[in-house]
């Protein structure tokens, strides 16, 4: 076995590797660039090789620097984690040059599977179901037309060396055909310098299932079941989870089958995945090959109980599999959220910076579940605007789906991330959408079910109703801390009552309290009742609440007059006031905040030196508006959408505040 | 007998009524609350005592003997906020515009001396349409006498303001004499003279919210300490902020039971000064993790930035933080923050509340509009107010302590009971360039022997070492057991009794 191999990834995957490694007695080396000095991956490795600056294409994917760092350290594997080097045929062939062992495929297999029209050629040729299409060189857009017209409508257009969704083009008529023949062209020819279309059938109702395969350099091929990725956001995988909701057994092992058939084909060893698109009749066509280790293999894991990354490192050094395919069964349901630095309530706009609190809900047993959390980050590190933003890759386990999704929910409420913006509010959503509840899904799902993106939810009723008697009872014990104060009046000390009213969201509840030693019971006006345990003292950031003995779990915040509650991904301010309190709050005006969406607002407090803009100007999304400096910086702010510039407030030598109105639009 | 009883509840019915229902229904829609409205909010439940409910005014000229309500204008009394005693007034907006005549202000004086006598706040919840013209020189007389009643009780019990509708006038100087102002957003406004004498004299056109409403006395004059959204919310934390207070100067800060661990660890703190020495960072987040249960009373948070002014609570006990603010003008003290920091720290000393400082200054603002502002006079007030401070003082520098802000911040040698300092501090004259330029002048012109100067400078002086070798720093410690340091230091200071010379007062540059 390896004596030591370096990482050559960073964030989540290189300590995820790390981890393995460690529990293998195998030494490790991880490589890190400016950015990067404090990360978790370089304090988890046994040694650590600077690799320059923050920039990935000046470290990361630098071939020479990895290279360099091997021979510093006298590794003997490289494992490339997902993206920067993992699918490059080029370092493949660096390090087999220099006699290291790469963690991961062979450079052939790498290459084979890198071009999408050969990769769907081989395909074919192994007997994998593919989507119906045109693989040869389209010449215009009439031929374009009538290659559509053989396939039938509707076609996807597509760019041979495409990805991400950059060149690609959905036609359902002639018309269309042609306009996106042409534009794919130009799209592909300048962003990869590669201006190959192809056209294929585009799949209804699809979903995106792909199967993981694991084979040895002994002929030895195993497939590991699959994993569903529907839930998207523009080609970004959101949420994942094996086994499939839809698959039955006979298309899993069709799928399988053929999935091993076209590793076997192109020679492949190491762990790999074969994307498949399936459709709503079960109808499943090959989509591409990734010759890594995916995003989303824990899922896989905490299905079968393998180790993918043990596995690479045994394939890698030589090893026979020691599993066969009989051994691999399924073994509950599992599911994963990515949880990204990105801003839901802002069009999920990257968001960077430090990590004020970062609190993963404990791994291990929670509930009857099994919480699972990847991550690269810790509290007090920051989100650098270099890398992906992905924050953690959380994971539940249960015995079947509704225990992993209800499993995910508490790990979720009870994932404390402050500082930045993240999207744990809207993946909260997602498990709790009856269309994912139902497992009914497409890769359609969030642009159909959050067509004007993602605003927070609005608990039901019962939501509402748990909230409130949580927040209710947890609201005596903060008043009666406050009434415990030094100093008081004795024998005229204030008398906590038990009426109460709780205002969150659209509701407002009349309740009454019953505190016991082991809790309260909550009464509402109505006569339903709740009862109420958990240990939340005031300051408690996090509350663990039982609701009539289900779980309630919610991030606690300080406003005036109550809290902020957020949970289910719901964000609200909970007002628990005294009868009196809530009659007279009913008579406060309700003021609308200032509508901000047509001005420039200043983000940061500093000097104006620059405005590009003046009134009447029409501006388009993305243009320059004006230069603030803050801190011997200068930003730049854009406009966010088209418009006409009505109002310049400010000029040049300004000095600003936070929010300052620069300018204001039509 | 049942009778006279009952002539009792229905005088007190018709007091409570205040200007009538028409009134209360315009002041309703003014989303203003009436006065005892307020009052509820104010108080615990069924704890107000009202004095003077019957005072009526004594007027008789201009037909005023014909319009005579109880409670004159204003409802006065004590309760308690959370069990501890407070003096409460509260204009009535709907009785004769909440005009402020003779009896006004009487019943006004009573509950001042009241709580003078007794130890206990005053609180004012203002809501005045001004003197009640009327009664002419009376009214003046009465304001003469509130004012001079706000001023003995200044550092005997704390006085706090909530204008909640219009204070305009001569009755802006009461408030302006308490310890604290608070405003309601959109419906309040203070201000000496109003738009329309504004138009008359200079004519310039202004609004009243834009002369004297929340926005501009929290952001630009500095009058006020808070805003807030509605009287409901302004209440409330009037409430929350008494909670932090003593009842009077002879008393310790109240403390309360707390649910947090004064040894926490807070690991994250460790990575909280960023590795560029350039680059700002939230010196709240310090404060918020060094405080119980995360609970920071902001004061002044709109105005001077670059400082930051408020109350936590260490082991359930009040205490005033100042730290520099980074992220605003790296931090530096200037006249705004000088007077917002000095005002605060003298009313933590006038009240015995322990005061901790978090240091990251990299010196006085530079320009003619701070010399000729008098920035001389205004930083004096700060150095001033530490330099008397004889409560405990506990001083925590994180990163820059430059020069005469180094001096100024509570350091050692204004008597600074407690000094730590992180391993990134750097307690210097001045920052390295700067001091490489004076001290090698002769080469200025040779870039890369004044880098190199640079380079031995910051090696030698940008670290807390050089002060702690001297005791002006009592010990280096680590960031994330910073909550721990400082709670030992204030537990270690409980006792502390230190006293300035005897003397009539001091002198501190106004």
């Amino acid at each position: 076995m390896f004596k030591k191999i370096l990482i050559a990834n960073r964030g989540e995957i290189a300590c995820r590797v790390i981890k393995t490694a460690r529990a293998m007695g195998i030494k490790t080396v991880a490589v890190y660039s400016d950015a990067d000095k404090n990360a978790l991956h370089v304090e988890m490795a046994d040694e650590a090789v600077h690799i320059g600056p923050p920039q990935a294409n000046q470290s990361y994917i630098v071939i020479d620097k990895i290279m360099d760092a091997i021979r510093q350290t006298g590794a003997e594997a490289v494992h490339p984690g997902y993206g920067f080097l993992s699918e490059n045929p080029k370092f493949a062939e660096a390090l087999e040059k220099e006699g290291v062992a790469f963690i991961g495929p062979p450079k052939k297999a790498i290459e084979a599977m890198g071009d999408k029209i050969t990769s769907k050629k081989i395909a074919q040729e192994a007997g994998v179901s593919t989507v119906p299409g045109y693989m040869g060189l389209i010449e215009d857009a009439e031929e374009a037309v009538k290659i559509s017209n053989d396939i039938g409508y509707p076609v996807m257009i597509k760019a041979s060396a495409g990805g991400g969704g950059k060149g690609m083009r959905i036609a359902w008529n002639d018309d269309e055909a042609r306009e996106g023949f042409q534009s794919s062209k130009n799209e592909a020819a300048s962003s990869f310098g590669d201006d190959r279309i192809f056209i294929e059938k585009f799949v209804t109702q699809p979903r995106h299932i792909e199967i993981q395969v694991l084979a040895d350099s002994h002929g030895n091929c195993l497939y590991l079941n699959e994993r569903e990725c529907s839930i998207q956001r523009r080609n970004q995988k959101v949420v994942e989870e094996a086994p499939s909701p839809f698959l039955d057994e006979a298309t899993r092992k069709a799928m399988g089958e053929q999935s091993c058939a076209l590793a076997q084909a192109v020679g492949y060893t190491s762990a790999g995945t074969v994307e498949f698109i399936v459709d709503g009749d079960k109808n499943f066509y090959f989509l591409e090959m990734n010759t890594r280790l995916q995003v989303e293999h824990p899922v896989t894991e905490l299905i079968t109980g393998i180790d993918l990354v043990e596995q690479m490192i045994r394939v890698a050094n030589g090893e026979e599999l020691a599993l066969k395919q009989s051994d691999i069964g399924i073994n509950g349901w599992a599911i994963e959220n990515r949880l990204y630095a990105e801003d839901p309530y802002r069009g999920f706009l990257p968001s960077i910076g430090r990590l004020t609190r970062y609190r993963p809900p404990t791994e291990g047993p929670m509930g009857d579940g099994i919480v699972r959390n990847d991550t690269g980050v810790f509290e007090g590190g920051e989100i650098s605007m270099y890398y992906d933003p992905m924050i953690a890759k959380l994971c539940t386990w249960g015995k079947d789906r509704a225990t992993a999704i209800e499993t995910m929910r508490n790990a979720l409420d009870s994932f404390e991330v402050e500082g930045i913006g993240h999207n744990l509010p809207f993946v909260a959503a997602v498990m709790d959408h009856p269309k994912f509840i139902s497992g009914d899904m497409t890769t359609a799902f969030i642009e159909e079910e959050y067509p004007g993106g993602f605003d927070g939810v609005t608990l039901g009723e019962e939501g509402q109703r748990r909230v409130a008697a949580a927040a209710a009872a947890m609201n005596r014990v903060a008043e009666i801390r406050r009434a415990r104060i030094s100093g008081t009046l004795d024998n005229h000390e204030r008398h906590v009552g038990d009426n109460w009213n709780v205002a969150l969201q659209d509701a407002d509840f009349d309740v009454t309290i019953a505190a016991d030693h082991d809790g309260a019971t909550v009464r509402f006006a109505d006569g339903a009742e709740h009862r109420i345990t958990g240990d939340w003292t005031p300051g408690d950031q996090l509350a663990w609440m039982q609701v009539d003995g289900a779980p309630l779990v919610m991030k606690v915040g300080k406003i005036s007059g109550g809290f902020r509650i957020r949970t289910r991904g719901a964000d609200m301010k909970v007002h628990v006031r005294t009868p009196r309190q809530a009659e007279l709050a009913r008579l406060m005006p309700v003021k609308e905040a200032p509508d901000t969406s047509k001005m420039l607002l200043c983000p940061m407090p500093g000097l104006l030196v620059k405005v590009n803009v003046a009134e009447g100007d029409e501006v388009q999304e993305g243009q320059a508006l004006c230069t603030v400096e803050a801190m011997k910086m200068e930003n730049i702010l854009r406009a966010e959408r088209r418009g006409v510039v009505s109002k310049v407030n400010a000029g040049p030598g300004d000095s600003l505040a936070v929010d300052d109105v620069i300018l204001e639009f039509e | 007998m049942k009778d006279i009883l009952q002539v009792l509840e229905n005088r007190r019915a018709e007091a409570r009524l205040g200007g009538g229902e028409k009134r209360v229904d315009a002041q309703h829609a003014k989303g203003k609350l009436t006065a005892r409205e307020r009052i509820d909010l104010l108080l615990d439940e069924d704890s107000f005592e009202e004095f003077d409910m019957f005072v009526a005014h004594r007027c008789t000229d201009f037909g005023m003997e014909k319009n005579r309500p109880y409670s004159d204008g204003v409802v006065t009394g004590w309760g308690t906020i959370n069990g501890r005693m407070v003096y409460v007034f509260s204009q009535d907006f709907t009785v004769l515009g909440g005009s402020v005549s003779a009896t006004h202000a009487q019943k006004i004086c009573k509950i001042m001396d009241m709580a003078m006598q007794n130890g206990a706040p005053v609180i004012g919840l203002n809501d005045s349409g001004g003197a009640r013209i009327q009664e002419g020189v009376d009214s003046l007389a009465g304001y003469g006498e509130v004012f001079q009643r706000n001023i003995m009780a200044s550092g005997v019990v704390p006085q706090i303001s909530v204008i909640m509708g219009p204070c305009a006038g001569g009755a802006v100087y009461s408030p302006a004499m308490t310890d604290f102002i608070f405003m309601v957003k959109d419906s309040s406004y203070m201000f000496v003279t109003g738009p329309d004498v504004v138009k008359t004299v200079t004519n310039e056109v202004v609004s009243a919210e834009e002369l004297g409403g929340a926005t501009t006395h929290t952001r630009k004059s500095s009058v006020a300490d808070c805003a807030f959204e509605n009287d409901v919310e302004a209440l409330a934390e009037v409430r929350r902020l008494v909670d932090f207070l003593p009842l009077n100067n002879r008393e310790k800060p109240p403390v309360r039971p707390f649910f947090d661990e004064p040894g926490r660890v807070e690991a994250s703190l460790d990575t909280l000064v960023p590795e560029n020495a350039n680059t700002p960072y939230d010196m709240k987040e310090l404060i918020h993790k060094v405080a119980d249960e995360g609970d920071f009373y902001e004061i002044q948070a709109e105005f001077a930035k670059n400082i930051i002014t408020g109350f936590i609570r260490l082991e359930g006990q009040t205490v005033g933080v100042v730290a520099n603010q980074p992220m605003v003008l790296a931090g530096c003290l200037d006249i705004d923050s000088a007077r917002k920091a000095a005002r605060f720290v003298r009313f933590c000393d006038a009240f015995e509340i322990p005061i901790l400082t978090f240091i990251d200054v990299p010196g006085f603002l530079p320009g003619t509009g701070q010399e000729v502002g008098g920035v001389i006079k205004h930083g004096a007030k700060l150095l001033f107010a530490y330099g008397e401070a004889t409560v405990p003082k506990v001083t925590v520098i994180t990163r820059k302590a430059y020069g005469g802000a180094y001096v100024v911040m509570s350091s050692k040698h204004l008597r600074g009971d407690f000094n730590y300092a992180w391993p990134t501090a750097e307690i210097a004259v001045m920052g390295a360039k700067g001091a490489t330029e004076i001290i090698h002048r002769a080469d200025l012109g040779d870039a890369e022997k004044i880098a190199a100067h640079t380079a031995s400078y910051e090696d030698r002086f940008a670290n807390p070492f050089v002060a702690a070798e001297r005791g002006f720093i009592d010990e280096v410690i680590q960031p994330h057991s910073t909550r721990r340091r400082v709670s030992r230091a204030f537990a270690a200071l409980r006792g502390k009794k230190r006293q300035n010379p005897w003397k009539k007062h001091d002198n501190i540059p106004l």
